[in-house]
């Protein structure tokens, strides 16, 4: 029996003999809600047209919502071809019934690639339909190569909390290559009215003993701008004493700019802010074009969600707060005091 | 159909030695890596699992059949000390599968195999009801190992979990999981596997007698081959290098300044 090390090699050495190396082939699962794509998904899109290959697109839902998708979707500039699945059973996305699908595509299928957004789906789904197919994951790639010769694709992705940046490779030993995108790092795919691809419509995969059952979902509504994609942010953090006084003191300096809302942990924690606002290492990572860090001191788990934005404004009573250390503008201040006045002062 | 148990429940409780939360990160010189010769802690989602498992035993009604708790890591001899913790906080049992300590951190993949193997040498005998876990470690940020284990065994799952609910006479929980936009409940039959959000509690410090009574817990020690499992890393890591450096530090004198440098930059009133 051969030590196990040298069995790597050897499957390494057999799959780098092919006469030639299959060309890429992702397939992208392509979220939605209640009829809009998802934006980080056209990110993940712009990821997969990088390889240099075919991209499949995958949407995946009810009879209500999926023929609506499919018509926007199939406009994506990047997507070679486009597969649906329709059930009432995928009214609600639960990785338990989206996985035997995908396995059912991906099992004896010529797809290299399977590409996502880090979504809260796609972060519980993907990883399953990995392990299940015996291959790793490889989790917020800021950037990716393939090189075809080798048929190995290397990405970069943050690790801790983005203090360090990884360079990772998949050799060809890893027949299906799973990666979640960072959309901060890929522009959004756009449409292409004259595009024509193939639309294919795929049988569901019934799951009849279904371990989880959907109960309820509370959306926390806003017309705000989505946080994930708004150019401007104005956040907040613990010293904005409870939910009105956040509200009342951030929204209308986010009026004023058109921004969207974001908090730190100890704001959510607290209970002023919706978790659905936490920026950070475990929450949201955002790269607007301007973020106002307001009564935010700056821990590194927050750092980790804004520091690639590109203008950094904070204002704190701390002189010593660590968000200064990035900030291209701040202001030592009471919060109460400044942020009025700089309401008035962008009217002016 | 397994034989029906000795005890309530089974809780495995796979924790991780990573770098402490607080230390400040430096990639070394040979950009192979960061620095490790710096304090090492129980990943902080991982405490929130061990709290949790805690928690569950704690909320039973008096005079129910007790429940076991096994904390379990996968790393080199240094590791034992999360255990400890582990044990301290009110695990029950610890099983250490040993690595060297040149080996490389196991990947997800190769964790979820070993914890399969686990759970499957115990289901002649107790059986595991649930696995809890942390979402995400925060040295890798892969976050993917709970998830693989449900995909391997073929579990339901609850991510992001920030309240658990048991329901004992109806085998299941809802779980109430953090997601993008807000706020999901799912009922999850058992064996499930959870993996713990911040939110989900705020794990209690180790006091003095329980250090001590830990220390006295079994701790199983297992080697990779007394599973059949190979942590043989299949991501290739190239080099690690320092995420560019922000210039910040800028401060002006008063919100005039302020305005003044937002508008130059473009962003005036919409």
């Amino acid at each position: 029996m051969l030590p196990r090390r040298s069995f790597v090699v050897f499957r390494s050495f057999l799959s780098r003999n092919y006469a030639s190396a299959p060309p890429p082939h992702a397939l992208i699962f392509l979220e939605h809600r209640q009829g809009d794509v998802d934006s980080g998904s056209l990110s993940a899109l712009t990821a997969a047209s990088l390889l240099g290959g075919k991209v499949t697109g995958l949407v995946v839902g009810s009879p209500e919502y999926v023929p609506a998708v499919v018509d926007k979707v199939k406009k994506l500039k990047g997507l070679t071809s486009l597969l649906h699945s329709t059930s009432d059973l995928y009214a609600q996305q639960l990785p338990e019934t989206l996985s035997p699908l995908l396995e059912k595509l991906l099992s004896d299928s010529e797809y290299t690639h399977v590409i996502s957004t880090p979504s809260s789906l796609a972060k519980s789904l993907l990883p399953r339909v990995a392990a299940k197919l015996d291959v790793p994951s490889v989790s917020e790639i800021t950037s990716l190569e393939h090189d075809s010769s080798s048929n190995s694709t290397t990405f970069t992705r943050p690790i801790y909390a983005g203090n360090a940046i990884s360079t990772v490779r998949l050799s060809s030993s890893v027949p299906i290559k799973f990666f979640t995108v960072r959309a901060t790092n890929f522009d959004p795919a756009p449409s292409e009215e004259s595009q024509e691809i193939e639309v294919k419509a795929v049988d569901p995969v019934d799951v009849p003993e279904c371990p989880v059952e959907h109960i309820s979902t509370q959306l926390s509504k806003s017309d705000r701008p989505d946080l994930s994609v708004a150019g401007r942010v104005v956040s907040g953090g613990r010293p904005l004493k409870n939910a009105e006084t956040f509200a009342s003191t951030l929204n209308p300096l986010a009026d004023v700019l058109g921004a969207a809302v974001g908090a730190s942990r100890a704001a959510v924690d607290a209970g002023y802010a919706d978790n659905s606002l936490q920026v950070g290492q475990t929450g949201k990572v955002v790269a607007p074009e301007l973020y106002m860090a307001i009564g935010i001191s700056g821990a590194i788990q927050h750092l980790a969600g804004m520091k690639d934005s590109k203008m950094i404004v904070a204002v704190n009573k701390d002189p010593d707060a660590p968000i200064f250390q990035v900030a291209d503008v701040g202001l030592v201040a009471d919060l109460y005091e400044a942020v009025p006045q700089i309401i008035e002062k962008l009217k002016q | 159909m397994r034989p029906s148990p000795a005890r309530l429940l089974n809780i495995l409780v796979p924790v991780k030695r990573a770098v402490d939360y607080a230390v400040k990160i430096r990639v070394n010189p040979q950009q192979t890596g960061v620095d490790l010769n710096v304090k090492h802690s129980m990943n902080p989602f991982d405490e929130i699992a061990v709290e949790e498992a805690v928690r569950i035993r704690e909320r039973l009604p008096k005079g129910s059949e007790p429940i076991n708790i096994t904390a379990l890591t996968i790393g080199p001899p240094k590791s034992i000390e999360t255990l400890r913790t582990a044990l301290a906080m009110g695990a029950d049992t610890a099983i250490h599968v040993e690595i060297p300590e040149s080996a490389p951190a196991p990947e997800p993949l190769g964790v979820a195999k070993a914890i399969r193997a686990i759970i499957e040498k115990h289901k002649d005998k107790e059986g595991v009801d649930m696995v809890i876990l942390g979402k995400q470690s925060i040295d890798d940020d892969l976050g993917q190992t709970g998830q693989m284990i449900a995909g391997l065994l073929g579990w339901g799952q609850a991510t992001y979990a920030s309240k658990i609910d048991l329901n004992l006479e109806q085998k299941n929980a809802v779980v109430t999981r953090e997601i993008d936009g807000g706020l999901e409940q799912v009922r999850v039959k058992f064996p499930m596997i959870i993996t713990t959000d911040l939110r989900l509690n705020e794990p209690r410090y180790a006091s003095l007698p329980n250090i001590m009574k830990a220390k006295k817990k079994p701790v199983t020690k297992l080697t990779p081959a007394d599973l059949g499992v190979s942590f043989e890393p299949q991501m290739e890591i190239l080099k690690v290098t320092e995420p560019p450096k922000r210039v910040g530090g800028a401060k002006v004198e008063s919100v005039d300044e302020l305005v003044e440098k937002l508008k130059a930059a473009g962003f005036n009133a919409v």
